[in-house]
């Protein structure tokens, strides 16, 4: 198992590589989409970089749970409601949605994944 | 003109790799509006054969029979030029692929000389991924199988086994 410093290292090295942004750049808490500019088809790029980086298989929804988003049994005018917070925490163990609770709109969930989370969930997997 | 900037494929191997040619010719209009006085091949259009090669190559992963479209270059590197009379060897490399998309690696050759390089990223958009309409197509089947003819693919595709590509394995309607 790598320690944390190794994970956050490849982490920072695929999100380099995949954003083309500068090292210094990929902090703990810099947000993807926000400070980072990820755009939707960056994901699929992370996701080949961080399974070949680890050596692990990430599957469709398994970062980014947009089914979760797209169901309307969970998202009410542009909002999760209380079931698809569950669902979401339940799927997302590694991220921290504290901050998408207090204003649940759904473009907010891409919006505030941070660098961390993904160490986390990289993390996560290694761990399952 | 038409938008064909690779010429054929001598080397088509499903789900791994492929090699085109494309012959480049002071006949083709873009050489007469790009430096009039010293016609290169744009690397623009060098970059769109290597996106031709590596995109068929991807579609055929998934049967010629779903979008498959240019997401990004996320790495391309030029070295030089190309002039009327050479001849650019691309060459294809699939490096993953995955039911939303899948990377490729594609050189560019003019004789030994690496002219350029590139990782570029295409997407599937399949229904399930709420971005398009169910019934959208990018071509015409008849329109995308004359194409495949015409580069070659059925001349010299083969899967990883050594069995050759038919066109009716992918559904196309074919004249006996």
């Amino acid at each position: 198992m790598p320690t944390k410093t190794d994970i956050f290292s490849k982490v920072q090295e695929a999100l380099v590589d995949a954003l083309g942004v500068e090292e210094e750049e990929v902090t703990p808490e810099a947000t993807l989409q926000g400070d980072l500019d990820a755009e939707s088809i960056d994901f699929l790029d992370i996701v080949f970089r961080l399974e070949k980086a680890f050596d692990i298989k990430i599957e469709r929804g398994e970062l980014f749970p947009e089914d979760i988003l797209t169901n309307t049994e969970y998202v009410v005018d542009g909002k999760v409601n209380p079931t698809g917070i569950a669902k979401l925490k339940e799927r997302m163990p590694f991220a921290d949605l504290s901050k998408f609770e207090a204003d649940p709109v759904v473009q907010n969930l891409g919006q505030q994944l941070t660098v961390q989370d993904m160490c986390n969930f990289v993390e996560h997997k290694l761990s399952a | 003109m038409r938008w064909f900037w690779l010429d054929r494929f001598t080397e088509f191997v499903s789900g791994s790799h492929a090699t085109a040619l494309k012959c480049v010719s002071l006949s083709e209009d873009y050489l007469h509006d790009h430096w009039v006085y010293y016609p290169v091949m744009p690397n623009s259009l060098v970059a769109e054969g290597m996106a031709q090669t590596g995109g068929l190559l991807v579609s055929e992963l998934y049967a010629f029979g779903e979008l498959v479209v240019l997401a990004k270059f996320a790495k391309c590197q030029f070295d030089g030029e190309v002039r009327p009379g050479e001849t650019l060897r691309y060459r294809a490399e699939i490096l993953q692929a995955k039911d939303a998309g899948a990377s490729v690696q594609v050189s560019a050759h003019v004789g030994d000389r690496k002219h350029a390089e590139a990782e570029i990223f295409f997407a599937r958009l399949g229904p399930e991924s709420g971005d398009v309409p169910a019934d959208t197509r990018l071509f015409d089947p008849a329109h995308l199988l004359h194409w495949l003819r015409l580069v070659g693919v059925f001349d010299v595709g083969v899967r990883q086994d050594g069995t050759r590509l038919d066109p009716q394995d992918y559904g196309f309607v074919t004249q006996s």
